[in-house]
């Protein structure tokens, strides 16, 4: 959360010039890249730009060919996925990965662990420290879990919930981490055009609530114009546009980036 | 051992902190020690006491030398059920770890290391002897051996644990060979004799703890290698100690970061579970149990040996563990006490019971090949007809049975064809194990929530706060309602 409080100028995460690289291709080629503090930014992309690669770079996943990432003034390069989650990076994933045999409850426990401190044998004994501390994070979770909407199910295994909550769930286990940057990976896949409208308000209420940095990878254009501050267009791994939601739209590369050449001609 | 098979299952245990798990399977299970301990008890200082058809038959079925062993193995099941049921990392090679508990006795509490002359509250039996020797105290022998198991388990685990599933059980397979034959080669290893070879070592010091005297009185001393009773106790508190430490860390934060590791490897590492560090912490965990199994085993037999540590341990402990129900530590204890018991007293006496009463090998070759003739048959017509399992159900029992009858009569080993054909028909028909966590029956017996969708399932309830479905049997039981379109066949008739 003291990552939140710096200054407006400074970048919640900084990515720059960013590199990954598969064996001879290039994924993510050399993206600087910002999240403002307290800022809710989109990636936006066709299919195979290289978002959820640059996601997993940023998340300490893949291997950065070149390149840095800041997370406030922390360099974060190179760090091993669960520290960079524990410094305050979460995220969710475009294709859910809960814990399905565990509750809801659970999964949300299970985003604590770099939280928690009790060790095997505080465990086993269950000495008061550890009793409090399970006390407090079962509190914590069913907060969480009320702030996403899902409370009456904590109790309820993960794969039983239904899509919609699931998606709801992954937020509040990404949460759980305490984070100051929240990584939504195509948040609204497979959602209907009304639920849509309601996660756009419910990513704004996130925001302002738990004090994140949100970035968004999107596909469904109407929930990327009405929720980001600022769009950030990747086409085959190389950034091309960036701007807002005005911009974009009338952006010639990136039209053609979407329609192709022709496309844009007909579109124009 | 009916006793504890019987208890009745516990009502499904409400997770959350201040909810209080059942207490039925601890009461069940302090209940048969009490029940095994008193007739013992009686049977052994107040003979008269037991009915002489009672004696006859827990004499012949239920001796306590098994029940002990039974013990041993249990806490053995345990420990690898840390390992393989709740972080879901396969370990074929588990007996190493009751190999090296086992040695630690051998080392620290027996006249192995003659040279030497180490006394530590050792009996009074080796205190009063001449001859020298490492001789500490059983009690914290137990302790050393857990320290020294949970350091092997992380030496072994800091390399392998990188790799996963099959490859990491074919490393844990090597691993239990390799400590297998450093042990039988030990007696020259490098010109040191560290093991004493395929000799072993013995004997081991006994424990200091309560025995009774020739009248029953209670007294304090050394347990003897014939003192079964105390021994049984001794069994039970530490079995009832890892069980303890079973239930409640899996309750604990390191018990969910083993569940999510289970569940999904890479988002438990998004979501700050450190990966490494867990999965040895899981593989420490069992370790320990299994090294205090080895001491347990080295007291029980007064004497560690080397032929004691195979590979076919291993691959019991874990038939175990799946027959028991993968997770569930009452499942898997009494998974380890049924195949225990059958293993060292059922088939054992079944076989004596056979080979008196007669019957004639004919009759088991007859069984044999028309039980085989069903499975064929089973398996023939199960390509065609969905009811054809049944003749296979049929067929394998009978097989085996015939197969035994033969065997019995030829004075032939056939424990590991029963364990076989257990372990085929459970994977048949009851894959989770005879008394499953309940999450693994879950996955096994009903389709997820987006499995059923995408099955077609007619479930569209995606915003909560909007009016919900009436949909309160979604929630019921963990039941999902699948109405797929795609299998009654709606889809293409329209």
């Amino acid at each position: 959360m003291s990552h939140a409080l710096q200054t407006e100028t400074t970048a919640a995460l900084k990515a720059d010039g960013l590199m990954v690289r598969f064996g001879g291709l290039i994924a993510v080629n050399r993206v600087t890249f910002d999240i403002p503090v307290g800022g809710i930014v989109s990636l936006i992309g066709p299919n195979g730009a290289g978002k959820t690669t640059f996601f997993n770079a940023l998340t300490g996943l893949f291997e950065l060919a070149e390149g840095q990432v800041l997370l406030g003034n922390k360099d974060i390069t190179g760090m091993a996925p669960h520290k960079i989650a524990g410094l305050g990076v979460a995220r969710t994933f475009q294709n859910i990965r809960l814990f399905g045999l565990m509750t809801a409850e659970e999964n949300v426990k299970v985003a604590m662990h770099g939280h928690l401190k009790s060790g095997v044998f505080g465990t086993i004994i269950r000495t008061p420290r550890q009793r409090r501390e399970e006390r407090i994070a079962h509190d914590e979770a069913l907060e969480l879990l009320d702030f996403v909407g899902i409370g009456k199910t904590w109790d309820e295994y993960a794969r039983n919930l239904s899509y919609g909550d699931q998606r709801r769930l992954e937020v509040a286990r990404a949460l759980a981490l305490k984070p100051s940057v929240l990584l939504l990976d195509e948040p609204t896949a497979g959602m209907n055009p009304r639920e849509s409208a309601i996660f756009t308000e419910f990513v704004h209420r996130v925001r302002d609530e738990k004090k994140v940095s949100v970035l968004l990878i999107e596909h469904d254009m109407s929930v990327v114009m009405r929720v980001s501050e600022r769009i950030t267009v990747l086409d085959r791994g190389e950034k091309i546009a960036e701007g807002g939601p005005a911009d974009i739209r009338s952006d010639e590369r990136v039209i053609e980036a979407y329609l192709g050449k022709s496309g844009m001609e007909h579109g124009a | 051992m009916s006793d504890i098979a019987t208890v009745v299952p516990p009502t499904p245990s409400r997770r959350g902190v201040n909810i209080k798990p059942g207490l039925r399977w601890p009461l069940g299970f302090l209940t048969a020690a009490v029940i095994i301990f008193l007739y013992y008890y009686l049977d052994t200082y107040f003979r008269p006491a037991i009915p002489d058809v009672l004696h006859n038959f827990v004499a012949t079925w239920l001796p306590l030398l098994p029940i002990n062993e039974a013990l041993i193995y249990a806490m053995a099941a345990l420990g690898l059920n840390v390992v393989v049921g709740y972080a879901g990392l396969l370990d074929l090679g588990f007996v190493a770890f009751w190999a090296i508990g086992g040695y630690t006795a051998g080392w620290l509490a027996s006249g192995f290391f003659f040279n030497q002359d180490i006394r530590f509250f050792g009996s009074a039996f080796t205190l009063n002897q001449a001859t020298g020797g490492v001789h500490i105290t059983v009690w914290l022998v137990l302790v050393a051996a857990g320290l020294l198991c949970a350091l092997a388990g992380v030496i072994i685990g800091a390399p392998t644990l990188r790799l996963r599933s099959d490859y990491l059980a074919l490393v844990t397979l090597g691993f239990g060979e390799i400590i297998y034959e450093v042990f039988y080669n030990g007696d020259n290893l490098f010109g040191q004799n560290v093991s004493n070879g395929n000799r072993g070592i013995s004997p081991v010091d006994s424990i200091r703890f309560f025995k009774f005297d020739n009248t029953g009185a209670f007294t304090w001393g050394d347990v003897g290698p014939f003192d079964v009773l105390s021994k049984f106790v001794f069994f039970v508190i530490l079995t009832a100690i890892v069980l303890f430490a079973s239930l409640r860390i899996r309750e604990g934060r390191l018990g969910r970061a083993w569940l999510a590791i289970r569940e999904d490897e890479l988002a438990a590492s998004m979501m700050g579970v450190p990966l490494m560090r867990t999965k040895l912490s899981s593989y420490a965990f069992g370790a320990v149990a299994g090294g205090i199994a080895g001491v347990a085993f080295a007291v029980h037999v007064s004497g560690v040996f080397p032929d004691r540590f195979r590979f076919d341990i291993s691959i019991l402990l874990l038939a175990m563990v799946v027959l028991g129900g993968m997770g569930n530590v009452w499942g898997v204890t009494i998974g380890a006490i049924i195949l225990a018991w059958t293993n060292s007293t059922g088939l054992p006496k079944a076989q004596s019971l056979i080979t008196d009463s007669g019957s004639k090998e004919e009759v088991g070759t007859i069984l044999a090949l028309a039980g085989l003739g069903l499975i064929i048959a089973g398996v023939v017509l199960f390509l065609r007809r969905r009811t054809a399992p049944l003749l296979t159900f049929i067929g394998v029992p009978v097989t085996v049975i015939g197969v035994v009858l033969f065997a019995a009569k030829r004075d032939v080993s056939f424990q590991f064809l029963i364990f076989g054909a257990v372990l085929i028909i459970m994977m048949l028909f009851r894959r989770e194990g005879l008394i499953p966590e309940a999450r693994t029956r879950l996955v096994l017996r009903e389709p997820g929530r987006t499995e059923a969708e995408a099955l077609g399932a007619d479930m569209v309830d995606l915003a909560p706060e909007l009016e919900r479905l009436p949909d309160e049997n979604v929630h019921a039981g963990g039941s999902v309602p699948v109405a797929p379109r795609a299998l009654t066949g709606e889809e293409e008739a329209r």
